[in-house]
C-alpha cells in the first residue's frame, strides 16, 4: 500500500484549495485509517459540493506529535466503504455525511441520522425507506436488547431541569444499564447551511450562538479562519486579550460544572457556592466587554474592547478574590467522603476507549490523554504563554471533576500572569477581504475541548463550505460508553460530568 | 462537618438586595436601545446596513427599531453619525405585546404595561413555570437558570421552575422553535393545565434571533403559541428576565 501525503498545514494557516490532494477512495480510506492508527486524531471528516453534482469528502487529521494538520480528500460515488469499522472515531462523522449528502458509508455498523435534518443533496443515501428517512429525532428505531427481564427507559426531549432537548434511550436490566443510545437534532437550526456564501454581517453572530456557553471559543475559531484567509496579523495586545477571554469562559463553565456535580450528589454547600461563583466569572467577562457571555468581544482582526489600566486592575483583584472562594468551595468536595464515594469509580471510560472514540477536552484528559489544542496546536497567544496540560488517569466522574479543578487554577494563573505583562499597542486591525479558492482549518481549546472550524472559499473569496465541529460532537459517544454497566440512577451524575452541548452538536 | 460550617461562614451572605436595591450592571453593559425621533437625514441608511437581523427600518424622517429582533451588538450605534440610535444601560425591557417592542415613530416602549391582570390574580404569589428550550444556543437557558442561584433566589418571589408541564402554571420558552422541537413544544403546552401563561425569553424566542429566516426554524414562540410576555436580549440579563416575570405578576411598582 502506498500512502500519499496530504496537504500539511499549521493551525490557522491557509493554503490554495487546489493543493489538497484528491485521492482515490481506497487511498483516502487507507490514508485516514493509517494516520489515525499512527497517533493522529480525526479532527474533521465532512462532505462538500464537488464538480458534477458529486460530493467531496475531506478529512483533517490532527498530528499531535508534530503539531501538523494533514488534509486529504476524495470524490466518492453515492456509496463508499465506511471508515468506521477500522476507525471508530469516524462513526459520528460518517453518519453526518450520510444524512447531509446522501452518500452511503457501506458497512457502517449503526447508520442513522444524527440531526434529522433535510439532506443538502438528493441521492442514494437519503429519502428512501429505512432509518435514514426518519423525520424526527426520537421517532425512529433504537438499539434494543431483547429478554424477559430487560426493560427500556426513554427520557426527553423535554427534561426535568432547565436544559436543552435531547432524547436518551436506555436498555436496562433492573437498575443496570446495558446500553444507552442518544438521539439529538432537536436544536438543529441550519447554521452551517446559512454560513455558505459568507462572511456576512450575520456570520459572527451565528458563530457566537453555535453554543452560547462557548461564544468566545467559537468566535475565536472563526476569527482565526478570517485572519488566515485575509492574511492579517492580530496585534499582540489583541491576542493576549483573546487568551484572557477564552480562559475566563473556561473558568466560569468549569466552576459551574463542579457546582452542578456537587448538586447531583446532594452536596448543597458546594452546589450553592459554585452557582454564585460561576456568575462572578461571567460578570468579569461582562466587566471587560459588557456581555456575560463575551458577545461582541472577539472579532476577526482582534478584539473590539480594550482593557484600560483601571479595568485591568479591577479584573485582577476581583479574579483573585473569586478564585479564593472557588478554592474553599471546591476543597470541600475532595474532603467529604460521601461526595468522593459517589465520584470515584462512577462512569469510567478506559483510556483505550477514549482514544478509539477520539474524545477531546477534560473528558479525554481525565482518561490520561494529554490532548490539548493549547499545547499541541498552539495559536494566538498560546505559543508565547503556556498553560500546562492537566490530566488524571482514572477516567471516572472524579477524574473529570478533578481535571476541571486543576484547569481552573491554571487558567486563573494564566490570566493573572498575562494581566501583569499586557503588551502595548492596538487590539484590532481591519482584516480586509478573504482570499479566493483557499482552505483553512482552525482549532481552539474551548472549555469543553477541541473546537474545529474548516473553511473553503470560492472564486470570489466567499465560503463555499464551512464546517463546524463542536467538542460535543466528538464526546457524546463517550457519555454513552460511560453509562455501560452503571446503575441508571447515576446517569445525571455521568451526564453532568461530561456536560455536553446539544446546540453545539445540532448546529 | 466543622469544615463545612467554617466555609459557610467564610462564603458569607450573597443574595442581592434586589428589588429594594437597583442591580449594579457593568459600565459596558448594552441595554434597551433608544431612538431620537425625526433626526435622520435622507438618504442615510447607515444603521440599517450594519444590523445583522434587519431590526431597523426607515420611517419618515426617523428610524424604527424592533427590539424583539435586536441582538444588542451595538453596530447601529457605532454606525450612526447623528447620535440617533443609542444603547442605554436600562435593563428593564419586557413587554406584553410584540408591538410594544417597536421603538421610534413617536411611540415609547410600553414596558410599564407589562402587568397581566389574570396572572397577577392567579399566580401573583405562586407561579410554577416549565422551561422549554426550543432550538436556541443555551445562553438564555443559562441565564434563566442563574435565577435559581442564591444571588437572585427566585424562590423568595414565589416563582419556581418545575420538572413537569403538568405541575406548571405556564411555559417559559427559549429558542426560535426549531422544526424538530415544534411537536414537543406543542405537547408541553397542551400538558399545562389552563389557565396558563407563556413567557418568551430572548431574541430567538421573540423573532427567530440570529436564525430568523432559516427554513429549519419557526419564527419564535408566538409563531406556534400565544405569548403573554416578551423579554428581549441576546441573551437577556438575568435581571431583565426577573424584572419581566415580576412585572407580569404585578410584583413591582410600575
Amino acid at each position: 500500500m502506498t500512502v500519499r501525503n496530504g496537504l500539511t498545514l499549521h493551525n490557522g494557516e491557509a493554503a490554495p484549495l487546489g493543493d489538497v490532494p484528491v485521492l482515490s477512495v481506497p487511498e483516502f480510506r487507507d490514508g485516514v485509517v493509517l494516520r489515525v492508527r499512527s497517533g493522529a486524531h480525526l479532527a474533521a471528516l465532512f462532505g462538500s459540493r464537488s464538480d458534477g453534482g458529486r460530493v467531496r469528502l475531506t478529512a483533517v487529521c490532527a498530528r499531535e506529535r508534530d503539531g501538523i494538520l494533514e488534509i486529504l480528500s476524495a470524490d466518492p460515488d453515492d456509496a463508499y466503504p465506511a471508515l468506521t469499522p477500522d476507525c471508530p472515531s469516524a462513526h459520528w462523522f460518517e453518519r453526518e455525511i450520510a444524512e447531509q449528502w446522501s452518500v452511503v458509508p457501506e458497512g457502517h455498523p449503526w447508520l442513522k441520522p444524527i440531526r434529522f435534518q433535510p439532506a443538502y443533496r438528493a441521492g442514494a443515501g437519503g429519502g428512501g425507506p429505512g432509518p435514514m428517512s426518519a423525520s424526527l429525532p426520537g421517532v425512529t428505531d433504537f438499539y434494543r436488547i431483547e429478554g424477559e427481564e430487560i426493560h427500556e427507559v426513554a427520557v426527553g426531549p423535554v427534561h426535568a431541569g432547565i436544559i436543552e432537548p435531547g432524547h436518551f434511550r436506555f436498555q436496562c436490566h433492573g437498575e443496570n444499564v446495558f446500553h444507552l443510545e442518544i438521539a439529538l437534532g432537536y436544536q438543529h437550526r441550519g447554521v452551517e447551511r446559512a454560513l455558505v456564501g459568507g462572511p456576512s454581517i450575520r456570520t459572527v453572530h451565528l458563530m457566537e450562538t453555535l453554543a452560547g456557553d462557548t461564544s468566545i471559543g467559537h468566535a475565536t475559531a472563526y476569527g482565526q479562519i478570517v485572519e488566515a484567509l485575509s492574511g492579517c496579523r492580530v496585534p499582540a495586545r489583541g491576542q493576549a486579550l483573546r487568551g484572557i477571554a477564552l480562559e475566563l469562559e473556561r473558568l466560569a463553565n468549569h466552576t459551574g460544572d463542579l457546582g452542578a456535580l456537587a448538586g447531583d450528589v446532594g452536596f448543597l454547600p458546594t452546589a450553592s457556592y459554585c452557582g454564585r461563583l460561576r456568575g462572578d466569572f461571567l460578570n468579569l467577562t461582562a466587566l471587560m466587554c459588557g456581555s456575560r457571555f463575551g458577545r461582541g468581544w472577539i472579532r476577526p482582526g482582534g478584539v473590539s474592547w480594550d482593557a484600560d489600566a483601571e479595568r485591568a486592575r479591577e479584573l485582577g483583584e476581583r479574579l483573585a478574590r473569586v478564585l479564593r472562594d472557588v478554592s474553599g468551595a471546591v476543597d470541600l468536595l475532595w474532603r467529604t467522603p460521601s461526595v468522593m464515594a459517589r465520584f470515584e469509580e462512577t462512569g469510567r471510560v478506559r483510556r483505550e476507549v477514549a482514544e478509539d472514540l477520539g474524545l477531546v477536552g477534560p473528558a479525554a484528559r481525565a482518561c490520561g490523554l494529554t490532548r490539548d489544542v493549547r499545547h499541541d496546536f498552539p495559536a494566538g497567544i498560546y505559543p508565547m504563554a503556556h498553560v500546562p496540560v492537566s490530566t488524571w488517569h482514572s477516567g471516572d466522574v472524579f477524574a473529570r471533576a478533578y481535571v476541571r479543578w486543576m484547569e481552573i487554577q491554571r487558567s486563573a494563573e494564566f490570566i493573572l500572569d498575562l494581566m501583569r505583562s499586557l503588551p502595548e499597542g492596538p487590539v484590532r486591525v481591519d482584516p480586509g477581504p478573504t482570499a479566493p479558492d483557499r482552505i483553512v482549518a482552525s482549532l481552539v481549546e474551548g472549555w469543553r475541548g477541541q473546537i474545529c472550524h474548516v473553511a473553503m472559499t470560492d472564486a470570489r473569496g466567499r465560503f463555499r463550505a464551512y464546517k463546524v465541529v463542536d467538542p460535543s460532537f466528538y464526546n457524546w459517544m463517550g457519555l454513552a460508553m460511560a453509562l455501560r454497566d452503571q446503575p441508571i440512577s447515576d446517569f445525571p451524575l455521568c451526564n453532568k460530568s461530561f456536560n455536553l452541548s446539544y446546540c453545539g452538536h445540532d448546529l | 462537618m466543622l469544615r463545612v460550617l467554617l466555609e459557610r461562614l467564610r462564603q458569607g451572605h450573597r443574595t442581592a438586595g434586589y428589588p429594594a436595591q437597583e442591580p449594579a450592571l457593568p459600565d459596558r453593559y448594552r441595554g434597551r436601545p433608544e431612538i431620537r425621533a425625526g433626526a435622520c437625514p435622507e438618504p442615510c441608511r447607515a444603521c440599517l446596513q450594519v444590523c445583522p437581523t434587519g431590526a431597523l427600518s426607515r420611517e419618515g424622517s426617523g428610524v424604527r427599531l424592533d427590539v424583539a429582533r435586536c441582538l444588542f451588538c451595538g453596530a447601529c450605534e457605532a454606525a450612526c453619525s447623528g447620535g440617533v440610535v443609542r444603547l442605554t444601560r436600562e435593563y428593564r425591557m419586557a413587554a406584553r405585546s410584540r408591538e410594544g417592542l417597536v421603538l421610534g415613530g413617536g411611540d415609547a416602549q410600553r414596558t410599564a404595561q407589562a402587568v397581566h391582570e389574570q396572572a397577577r390574580r392567579l399566580f401573583g404569589r405562586s407561579l410554577k413555570l416549565r422551561e422549554v428550550s426550543a432550538g436556541g444556543c443555551n445562553a438564555c437557558e443559562a441565564d434563566v437558570n442563574v435565577l435559581n442561584t442564591l444571588v437572585f433566589d427566585l424562590g423568595r418571589f414565589g416563582v419556581q421552575f418545575v420538572a413537569s408541564p403538568r405541575h406548571a402554571d405556564g411555559l417559559l420558552i427559549t429558542g426560535p422553535v426549531s422544526a424538530n422541537m415544534e411537536l414537543a413544544l406543542r405537547k408541553s403546552y397542551e400538558a399545562v393545565p389552563a389557565p396558563k401563561i407563556v413567557i418568551a425569553v430572548g431574541a430567538c424566542a421573540l423573532s427567530g434571533g440570529p436564525f430568523a429566516g432559516h427554513p429549519e426554524v419557526r419564527g419564535g414562540a408566538d409563531s406556534v403559541l400565544p405569548v403573554d410576555l416578551y423579554i428581549p436580549g441576546c441573551p437577556p440579563h438575568p435581571y431583565t428576565i426577573l424584572d419581566g416575570i415580576l412585572r407580569l405578576l404585578g410584583r413591582l411598582p410600575s
